[in-house]
């Protein structure tokens, strides 16, 4: 492994402890904030004798702080209790909606990524792709994504019935939410792929490419996006992230099984351990997803190893 | 001709076209929301059982005394539509003034001390934008429950960092300036070179975050407004009508779509403003 | 022997509303070292960048002839200048840091070259990469090969980029300005590398410069350049020792000599690039002998070995 890259590798896994321990404090701190943890983690007809267990199970006799770590003990262990609708251990609920989730999710991000540098650099050339793009991103951004869904389900499965109306199954099935879950992100990643070409195009050594004879195709695909694909991976981390978050509403409206559909069901039966659960899992997700970014661009851009 | 062609050009091009759109849009939702009592037909909490699921004026069935057609119990769509601009007007501007409040007050130190209080406000920030936003506002409203204040405090979670981030990248930049550096010799107490000389430098950049961020918490609001999280159960608010259209999708249509539209619009102004004003006041670009 | 490389008459270049190049010729044969001369704004750069058609969008070019490896290349395709690009002419530019891609390896910028021109396959590219880096005096290729630009000293990127304006085996060379960003020490080795190459492989050179200084001993010819136009073209020989035009004698008498506190230094300041608004000679308002006449531009007159662009020396 080159030099550098190994101690920067290091930097960035403790960053992201730092964070997650911060995610962490957030969510024990959500609980406690109340006054009493006890009547929000068990259903409200849990017996005298289950509510004494619990407030020895969390130590609330003891300082907070120890309080803190009897929790962080729990959630390493991958203990955060149990949901009352489905009397399980949160920690399998929610695993065995993640792969739902991260299916969708995924989806989403190939299509996005599929769409947006494309057409990011057909912009950066100007004509018509530009056009297109400005207007997609004016709209993607501004277009809720739940009601673009319903629209969807309108249009293609009510009036067309061309696909299924919800659910889960096949790709049938995964075509509308992926599409819906990837608007806005393409809208972001192509306005950032655009200028970043733009820019990038502008640049002295794009003339010695030039100079040198290359073929067109190799000056914008191999040498400007290069210089492009930091900064996209930087977003690009951040989007599949927010692509987790955004899929909540989408799993909504899709009925698709996955933990945002999870943690609506559980908010509206108060079901607090779950959303709990749900909460640090997917936060730990989103810490190990950007530190994949951060490590990308690393290996990407040479400069940055020494930063 | 082609001087005309040209104008239009440089008008386009210089973002005066589109921002005059969106200035447009958010006037319209700022008299809506201002004079809804005057505006709409009817009050949106109208029931009319006689009138239920009428359609759009223009269809089949439908009658020009409810324009965009009435709800499951005969509610005036339109007039809902109307009343509904107050809630996601107020919450995105509250939601974005706090923010910018927090943010910018966070970013300011970060950049301007550096040091300690920096790494703890960028951790903060590291630490807010790891979690998945949208399960974090309803794990946050479950325990705390819905309304005004709650949801303006848990969306002014997601905006602040937008703040933090551009205020701390200036404040860093201008830190090493000699002006400052010559008005600290001269004694100058710090906040009063926060508050004279920092802030001013920093507040075009502030404004146009706050345009952005406000069109951001219009469309969170929305979403946790359809997940079931409302703000006031007395004045319809565009989401929860698009929940309550949802189960009406396949025999009346219009109850999901003009809701839908109605935030897209609202949004799309506030970001077409949002550029506008970052194309007149920061030429650079963040 | 003496194929001519690039013969290029009426040589116009605007952009935007200026003219940054002014009916500018040159003909360069193989074996044969061009100097061009001229301070910045002179529009040498832009000359040359006109003259591989490799000019910025928006910039116009008009020629009366522009031939270049015996093709006439005034309507070619960009697809017909991209294959003579780097085959058959390269260029190397001013400041290697910013000329060199930072986030590619410096091996594969060289070796894209062999792959692209010589149809190497990707093996055979790198090794031939290798041979190059050695041969521009950079040592132990093999590790430098997978090196990032910022990692090498700014003579050693400049020896990269020679020695990717050398993997297509080019007929003629064009340096702009290579050594203008490097300290002096390294300015002589580079110089005498360049030289070095050209000798080997009976190219054809084109040296940019603002330095006239350095151009003595190695280059046959000497182009001087003002404000877009030239002012005087000549063997090296008759230029150094016998300058005509006042111009030329100018910047002559200013270069710094052992034996002499100060130079004189010429009077006014240089033109702005783009051209002067005063119509005829560029250079009139500074010059000394400045004549009536010289509100027409003045053609090449011939004096001697020389052309000099003067109404006062006819």
């Amino acid at each position: 492994m080159p030099a550098g890259l190994s101690a920067s590798i290091a930097q960035r896994c403790l960053h992201g402890f730092a964070v997650l321990l911060g995610v962490s404090i957030a969510t024990f701190a959500v609980a406690h904030a109340t006054g009493d943890p006890v009547s929000l983690l068990l259903s409200p007809s849990a017996s005298a004798a289950a509510r004494t267990q619990m407030r020895a199970h969390l130590g609330l006799d003891q300082p907070v702080a120890a309080q803190y770590l009897i929790f962080l003990r729990h959630a390493l262990a991958g203990d955060f209790g149990q949901s009352f609708i489905y009397r399980q251990a949160v920690t399998t609920l929610v695993l065995a909606r993640l792969p739902a989730t991260l299916l969708l999710a995924g989806t989403a991000f190939a299509i996005a990524l599929g769409i947006s540098i494309p057409l990011g650099v057909a912009a950066a050339r100007g004509g018509a792709a530009a056009w297109l793009l400005q207007i997609f991103s004016m709209l993607g951004l501004a277009i809720p994504s739940f009601w673009l869904g319903l629209m969807l389900v309108l249009a293609v499965s009510v009036w067309l019935r061309l696909l299924p109306v919800d659910g889960f199954g096949g790709i049938s099935h995964l075509v509308l939410p992926a599409i819906t879950l990837s608007l806005q992100s393409i809208a972001r990643l192509g306005r950032l792929v655009v200028s970043g070409m733009r820019s990038a195009l502008r640049a002295d050594y794009i003339r010695t490419a030039r100079a040198k004879g290359l073929l067109e195709r190799r000056v914008i695909w191999v040498h400007a996006l290069r210089n492009v694909m930091v900064p996209v991976v930087t977003m690009a981390g951040l989007e599949l992230g927010d692509l987790i978050s955004s899929a909540v509403v989408v799993e909504v409206v899709f009925a698709w099984p996955g933990i945002g559909r999870l943690a609506v069901m559980a908010l509206g039966q108060r079901d607090f351990p779950l959303l709990q659960g749900t909460v640090f899992i997917a936060g730990l997700g989103f810490v190990l997803i950007n530190l994949l970014a951060d490590l990308c661009c690393a290996r990407i851009d040479p400069r940055i190893r020494l930063a | 001709m082609t001087r005309i062609a040209k104008l239009l050009r440089h008008r386009i091009a210089g973002g005066t076209i589109l921002g005059g759109l969106g200035g447009l849009l958010l006037v319209c939702a700022v008299l809506a929301a201002a004079a809804a009592p005057v505006l709409a037909p009817y009050r949106p909490t109208d029931i009319d059982l006689r009138q239920r699921l009428l359609p759009p004026s223009w269809d089949a069935g439908g009658n020009m005394l409810h324009m965009l057609g009435t709800d499951n119990v005969g509610r005036d769509i339109l007039s809902r539509i109307i009343w509904g601009a107050r809630i996601s007007l107020s919450v995105g501007l509250a939601a974005s003034c706090l923010g910018a409040l927090v943010g910018s007050t966070l970013g300011l130190c970060a950049g301007f001390f550096g040091g300690w209080t920096d790494r703890a406000v960028s951790w903060l920030i590291d630490v807010q934008l790891a979690f998945p936003f949208t399960l974090f506002a309803i794990f946050l409203l479950a325990v705390f429950g819905g309304g005004f204040m709650p949801v303006v405090a848990v969306l002014s979670l997601a905006t602040w960092v937008n703040f933090a981030r551009v205020v701390r990248s200036q404040a860093l930049s201008l830190r090493a300036q000699d002006y400052l550096l010559a008005a600290r010799a001269v004694g100058v107490g710090t906040p009063r070179i926060l508050r004279r000389y920092l802030l001013p430098a920093v507040l075009p950049s502030i404004v146009v975050v706050a345009s952005f961020s406000a069109a951001q918490a219009i469309l969170t609001q929305a979403a946790l407004s359809f997940l079931g999280i409302g703000v006031d159960p007395t004045v319809p608010s565009w989401g929860t009508m698009l929940d309550l259209g949802r189960n009406y999708l396949q025999t009346a249509w219009w109850m999901a779509t003009f809701p839908g539209i109605a935030i897209a619009l609202t949004v799309l102004g506030a970001n077409l403003v949002g550029d506008w004003l970052s194309l007149r006041l920061d030429p650079r670009g963040s | 022997m003496n194929e001519t490389l690039l013969d290029i008459a009426g040589l116009t270049v605007r952009f935007g509303g200026t003219t940054a190049v002014s009916d500018v010729f040159l003909t360069v044969a193989r074996g044969e070292a061009v100097g061009i001369v001229g301070e910045s704004g002179s529009g040498k750069s832009a000359a040359m960048l006109a003259a591989i058609r490799l000019h910025p969008p928006g910039t116009g070019i008009e020629t009366e002839r522009h031939v270049l490896g015996g093709e006439d290349v005034r309507n070619a395709t960009e697809g017909k200048m991209r294959s003579l690009r780097g085959r058959f002419v390269a260029m190397v530019f001013q400041d290697p840091l910013s000329a060199l891609n930072p986030l590619l390896p410096v091996g594969v910028q060289i070796a894209e070259v062999l792959m692209r021109h010589r149809r190497l396959g990707r093996r055979m590219a790198h090794l031939e990469a290798r041979a190059l880096l050695t041969r521009v005096g950079i040592a132990d290729a093999a590790a430098h090969e997978h090196r990032y630009p910022h990692e090498f000293s700014g003579g050693q990127r400049q020896r990269v980029m020679i020695a990717s304006a050398l993997a297509g085996d080019p007929a003629l060379r064009i340096a702009d300005e290579p050594t203008t960003a490097l300290d002096v020490t390294v300015q002589a080795q580079l110089a005498r590398l360049i030289v070095q190459l050209q000798r080997e492989r009976q190219m054809g050179l084109i040296w940019v410069t603002h330095d006239l200084a350095l151009m003595a001993g190695i280059v046959d010819r000497v182009v001087v350049m003002y404000a877009g136009r030239i002012m005087e073209m000549a063997p090296a020989g008759a230029l150094y020792f016998a300058p005509r035009h006042p111009y030329t004698v100018a910047l002559l008498a200013s270069l710094p000599r052992l034996d002499r506190k100060r130079s004189p230094v010429l009077p006014g300041a240089p033109a702005p690039p783009g051209g002067v608004a005063q119509p005829g000679c560029p250079f009139a308002p500074r010059c000394s002998k400045r004549i009536d006449k010289c509100d027409e531009v003045p053609p090449l007159l011939e004096i001697g070995e020389s052309l000099a662009a003067c109404w006062a020396l006819a």
